[in-house]
C-alpha cells in the first residue's frame, strides 16, 4: 500500500506581536472580487523563532508508555530528533532467582515476566527444560499446549490492540476486545484455577487435564470470536482516522528489522515471513494448516494487520487442535519428573522414594544446554538453560523479544512527532515485565 | 550488497529446492547429534580459531578464540554461503565451578538456510572480561551486550555506548549475575535504603542526556558538576 501523504495548509491568522508582545489578531479580510486584502504590513518586531532543541521526559509513569517505560526525547518542534529509552524500573532478578530453584519452581516466574502471555511462556519453559531433561512429551500435552500457546496469543493480541486503539483515541474497540478476552481467560480459570498466572506446565506434561465439557466451551468461543473479529476490523481497518494516525510510522525495511533483531509481528510486518512455528517448528506446528500474515512496508498500519490477522490463524489452529486432540495421558510415564499418583507414593517403596527425591532435591537433568526458541506474540521468546547436573539451573536465560524489539525505538522514533511516538510505542507491544525481568 | 528498501525476505530461500519442510526434532540425542555444516566452513576459513565443537542435544555449539569473534560473526553474516542474518542472542554463563571460565554465548540464526548455531567464547578467571563487539555488524547486540555488561561485567570492545541497562546508573554493587554476588545484593538492606532516601530523585537523566548541549543550562546545579567530573558508570 502506497503511503499516503498527508498535507495540512493552515492560513495563520496572526502576522505577529504587537507592541507589547501580544499576538496581533488580524481578521482575514477578502475583497469583493475575490483577492484577499493585504491587511496590515507585518510589523517589523515579530522575533525569530530560535532553534532551540527541547528535552522531554516521558514516563516512566505515563498511561501511554505499557508500563514503567522512560523515554527521554530531544524535540525540535515536535519532531523528535533523539530518543533516549531507559529501562529496568521492573527489574527484579528473574534470571538470577532462577539459578536457585528447581525447574519445576521456576514456571511461576515465567508467568510473570510477560503476563499477557503467561500459559504461553509456561509452555516454552517446559519445553526447554524437557529438551534439557531429554523427555518427550506425550500426544494429548503436544496438543493441549498447542491451545495453551494459541489461546495466549489471541489474549496478548486483544490487550494489544485494545490499548493501542486507546492510545490513538478510540474507545469502542477496547471493550468489545477485553470482553472476548475476558471469555479466553474464563476458559483458563476452568482449565487451570487461573487466569493471569497460570503455571499451567510441568517439566513432562501439563499440572491439569481439561475438565469435563471444556472442549465444548471451546468450540463455543471458536465459534463465536471470529464475529467480534468481524466487527473490529470493519470498525478500523479502513477508518481514516485509524489509518491516518497510523500509516507511515515507524516504518523499518526488511533489512533494517533482521538487524535490528526484530522478532514476531514487527519483523512480519517488515517483509520478512520469519515465523518460529515454521522455521524451527516445535509442538508439531508445521503439522497445522496455517498462514503466516506478512507486511509490505513495515509501519505501524501493517503491524496492526499482521497481528489481526494472526488472531484469524490462531482461531484456525485452535479448530484443527480441537479436531485432533487425541485421549490418553498428557503426562509422560517418567516419575523421575513426573510425582508419582499419591496412592502409590504412600504404599509402594519405589514410588515414594521417586515422592522424596523429586520434592527434597527435584529432578536432575543431564550436563548439559538448550535453547528452545517459540513464536510468542510478541516474538521470538527463548529460554536458554545451562545445567551442571545439579536439579537448579546454572544458567536461565530468557530471551525476551520486546526488549529486543524496544530497542529499535530510537531507529523507529527518531523523526516523527511526538503524538506519533505514543503510536509507534504502542506498535511495538511492549510488555515491561519482560523487558525488565 | 544491501538489499532494497521492501524487500521481502523468505526464509529457507537459500536451500536447495525440494528440501523438505522442517519438523519438529523428535528422539533428539543427548550429544553427538547432526553437526551444523557451518561448523567446517568456519574451520576452513579461520584456521586455529576452533577451540573446540560440541553438539548437545541436537544444537551445535562452537567454541572460538575470544580475540576473533568479531570477524567470524562478520564472515558468518557476510558470506553468502552462510547468511546468519539474524542474532538472537548475546547472554554469558557462569559456572558454580569458579575454576570454569566463564562463557560468552552468541545465538545465531541463518533464516536462509535455516540453520542456527551456538557461538561461544571463554573468558578465564582472572583474565580481563573483554570480548569484540558484534554491535558494528547487528545493532541488535545493541542493549543485549549492555545487559551483560550490566549483568556481568564483560566488556564488549567497539560498542559505542556500553552504560549499565537494567541496573540504574549510579548501582555500587557489582555485576548481579555473577556467582560471587549474593542473592540478596551486596549491601545490607538497611544500606540499600539508606542509599535509595538518600538519593536525588532529580539527577536521574543519563550522561547521554547531560550532554544535550540545548538542555545543559537548565539542569540542576549538581547534574552539571556531574557531567563536569566526568562520572564513571559502575564499579
Amino acid at each position: 500500500m502506497a503511503t499516503i501523504k498527508r498535507t495540512v495548509e493552515v492560513e495563520l491568522s496572526t502576522s505577529g506581536l504587537d507592541a507589547q508582545g501580544r499576538p496581533q489578531r488580524v481578521p482575514l479580510a477578502v475583497a469583493e472580487d475575490g483577492s484577499t486584502v493585504a491587511v496590515a504590513a507585518p510589523p517589523s518586531i515579530e522575533p525569530e523563532l530560535e532553534g532551540e532543541h527541547m528535552l522531554i521526559n516521558i514516563g516512566p509513569q505515563h498511561p501511554a508508555t505499557h508500563g514503567v517505560l522512560r523515554l527521554v526525547l530531544e524535540l525540535d518542534g515536535e519532531t523528535v530528533v533523539r530518543c533516549i529509552p531507559h529501562i529496568g524500573y521492573l527489574h527484579c532478578g528473574f534470571e538470577k532467582i532462577g539459578e536457585y530453584r528447581q525447574y519445576n519452581q521456576i514456571i511461576p516466574w515465567t508467568d510473570r515476566e510477560d503476563y499477557l502471555n503467561s500459559i504461553g511462556n509456561n509452555v516454552a519453559f517446559a519445553l526447554g527444560a524437557e529438551r534439557l531433561f531429554g523427555i518427550e512429551i506425550t500426544e494429548r500435552c503436544t496438543v493441549l499446549r498447542v491451545i495453551a500457546m494459541e489461546l495466549s496469543r489471541i489474549i496478548s493480541h486483544l490487550v494489544w490492540l485494545g490499548t493501542t486503539c486507546i492510545d490513538i483515541g478510540a474507545f469502542t474497540p477496547f471493550l468489545w476486545l477485553f470482553q472476548e478476552r475476558e471469555n479466553v481467560y474464563a476458559l483458563l480459570e476452568r482449565w487451570v484455577g487461573a487466569r493471569l498466572t497460570t503455571s499451567a506446565t510441568r517439566v513432562g506434561g501439563m499440572a491439569a487435564d481439561l475438565p469435563n465439557g471444556w472442549t465444548e466451551q471451546l468450540q463455543t468461543f471458536v465459534s463465536l470470536f471470529p464475529k467480534t473479529l468481524d466487527e473490529v476490523d470493519r470498525m478500523l481497518t479502513r477508518n481514516g482516522i485509524w489509518v491516518g494516525r497510523t500509516i507511515g510510522l515507524g516504518a523499518m525495511t526488511a533489512a533494517e528489522a533482521l538487524n535490528y533483531g526484530l522478532s514476531g509481528p514487527m519483523l512480519r510486518a517488515s517483509g520478512v515471513a520469519y515465523d518460529v512455528r515454521k522455521d524451527f517448528p516445535y509442538l508439531d506446528y508445521e503439522t497445522y494448516d496455517f498462514d503466516v500474515p506478512v507486511g509490505t512496508n513495515g509501519d505501524v498500519y501493517d503491524r496492526f494487520l499482521v497481528r489481526f490477522e494472526e488472531l484469524r490463524q490462531s482461531v484456525r489452529i485452535l479448530e484443527q487442535a480441537l479436531r485432533r486432540l487425541p485421549d490418553g495421558p498428557v503426562n509422560v510415564d517418567d516419575h523421575r519428573v513426573i510425582l508419582p499418583p499419591k496412592s502409590k507414593a504412600t504404599s509402594e517403596m519405589e514410588s515414594m522414594i521417586h515422592h522424596f527425591k523429586q520434592v527434597m532435591e527435584g529432578p536432575r537433568p543431564p550436563i548439559g544446554e538448550s535453547y528452545v526458541a517459540v513464536e510468542s506474540p510478541k516474538g521470538e521468546k527463548g529460554y536458554y538453560m545451562v545445567s551442571d547436573g545439579t536439579s537448579k539451573p546454572v544458567r536461565w536465560r530468557i530471551r525476551p523479544p520486546s526488549f529486543v524489539n524496544l530497542s529499535a525505538i530510537p531507529k523507529m522514533v527518531e523523526g516523527h512527532l511526538l503524538s506519533d511516538v505514543i503510536a509507534i510505542n504502542a506498535s511495538i507491544d511492549i510488555v515491561m515485565g519482560e523487558i525488565d525481568r | 550488497m544491501s538489499p532494497s528498501p521492501f524487500t521481502p525476505v523468505t526464509p529457507g530461500s537459500s536451500l536447495p529446492a525440494g528440501t523438505p519442510a522442517p519438523a519438529t526434532p523428535k528422539k533428539i540425542l543427548h550429544r553427538g547429534g547432526e553437526v551444523n555444516p557451518t561448523v567446517e566452513a568456519i574451520r576452513a576459513q579461520f584456521a586455529g580459531a576452533v577451540q573446540r565443537v560440541d553438539v548437545v542435544w541436537g544444537e551445535t555449539t562452537v567454541v572460538v578464540d575470544r580475540a576473533r569473534v568479531g570477524e567470524i560473526v562478520r564472515w558468518l553474516h557476510d558470506d553468502p554461503g552462510q547468511q546468519y542474518t539474524y542474532l538472537s542472542d548475546v547472554t554469558a554463563v557462569e559456572f558454580r565451578d569458579v575454576e570454569q571460565p566463564l562463557e560468552v554465548v552468541w545465538h545465531l540464526r541463518s533464516l536462509a538456510f535455516r540453520r542456527f548455531l551456538r557461538l561461544k567464547a571463554l573468558l578465564p578467571k582472572g583474565t580481563p572480561l573483554e570480548v569484540p563487539s558484534v554491535y558494528p555488524i547487528f545493532k541488535s547486540a545493541d542493549w543485549m551486550e549492555r545487559e551483560c555488561f550490566d549483568m556481568f561485567g564483560i566488556k564488549f570492545v567497539g560498542h559505542p555506548d556500553l552504560r549499565r541497562l537494567l541496573m540504574w546508573e549510579g548501582y555500587r554493587e557489582g555485576f548481579p549475575l555473577r556467582k560471587d554476588f549474593p542473592l540478596r545484593g551486596r549491601f545490607s538492606r538497611a544500606e540499600q535504603l539508606r542509599q535509595a532516601l538518600a538519593a536525588n530523585p532529580e539527577s536521574r537523566y543519563s550522561k547521554e542526556e547531560l550532554t544535550i548541549a540545548d538542555a545543559f543550562e537548565d539542569l540542576p546545579l549538581d547534574m552539571r558538576a556531574r557531567l563536569r567530573s566526568g562520572e564513571k558508570t559502575g564499579e
